[in-house]
């Protein structure tokens, strides 16, 4: 799924590389605990996080994430969208909780990968 | 066998800001020099693990990065208050990290295991009030 079609689902906000709609999407990971995020979540391109700080991008660079997701209505600072920019991160905000946007991508074909999904 | 490329990188105290530069930056130079992105991703992961531990626990410290045509070789140190119980700190889930850190998304105690688990070769020396070093060794091929 293209991060475009994402942004619609989650009713969503584009914060950086809005040039970047059409990175295709197959599975995702949601998380507050960078710890885990490292630990468990090898193949998942996009993450969904209540989490607000610069270790957030810095984690998504390390594990080539390519979407953050910030839910709950948290907004990325000016410091975490310059670095994102850099990066080439897509970073997105949704007022919808983590619970709820996540079972509306689950549920339009987005898949979970890592340990306990298979 | 000599190396190809050797780097040096400060790891500043208690900046969280910058904490993942030097990671970033070995990242970058892996991908200019073509490696495997598996290879990558396992190097960027342990190094950035260990790089936060220095942040974290060891006062700041310093990162000595080499490349070599078959390996990578990844020093990280630190003149910090060191480990009391090496086993003890390699459990999962066990950690001493500040409620701070927890609250930044760290300090679930799964660092040292994840670097273990990147490497091809993991050493971790430490004593009491003698600091930490982390030797990580990732082959290319």
């Amino acid at each position: 799924m293209e991060v475009k079609q994402i942004k619609e689902l989650i009713t969503g906000e584009v914060h950086t590389c809005a040039d970047r709609m059409d990175i295709v999407i197959k599975s995702a990971c949601g998380a507050d605990l960078m710890s885990d995020v490292m630990a468990f979540s090898k193949e998942n391109a996009m993450l969904l996080t209540g989490l607000v700080n610069p270790q957030v991008i810095r984690t998504a660079e390390m594990m080539d994430i390519q979407v953050v997701v910030f839910v709950r209505g948290k907004k990325p600072t000016a410091e975490m969208c310059e670095l994102a920019e850099e990066k080439g991160i897509v970073l997105l905000s949704t007022e919808l909780t983590m619970f709820t946007a996540c079972g509306i991508l689950y549920k339009a074909g987005i898949a979970g990968k890592g340990s306990g999904c298979e | 066998m000599s190396s190809i490329i050797k780097k040096e990188y400060d790891i500043p105290a208690n900046d969280f800001s910058l904490a993942g530069e030097a990671s970033s930056n070995v990242r970058k130079l892996l991908t200019q020099l073509g490696v495997n992105p598996t290879v990558i991703k396992r190097t960027s992961i342990a190094m950035y693990e260990a790089e936060l531990n220095v942040v974290i626990h060891g006062n700041g410290g310093k990162a000595r990065v080499e490349i070599f045509e078959d390996k990578i070789e990844i020093l990280v140190y630190d003149e910090g208050p060191g480990i009391e119980d090496i086993e003890l700190a390699m459990k999962e889930g066990y950690s001493t990290a500040p409620d701070f850190i927890r609250e930044m998304g760290f300090g679930a105690g799964m660092g040292l295991s994840n670097i273990k688990k990147n490497s091809d070769r993991f050493v971790l020396e430490s004593e009491p009030n003698k600091g930490t070093r982390v030797y990580i060794t990732i082959y290319l091929y």
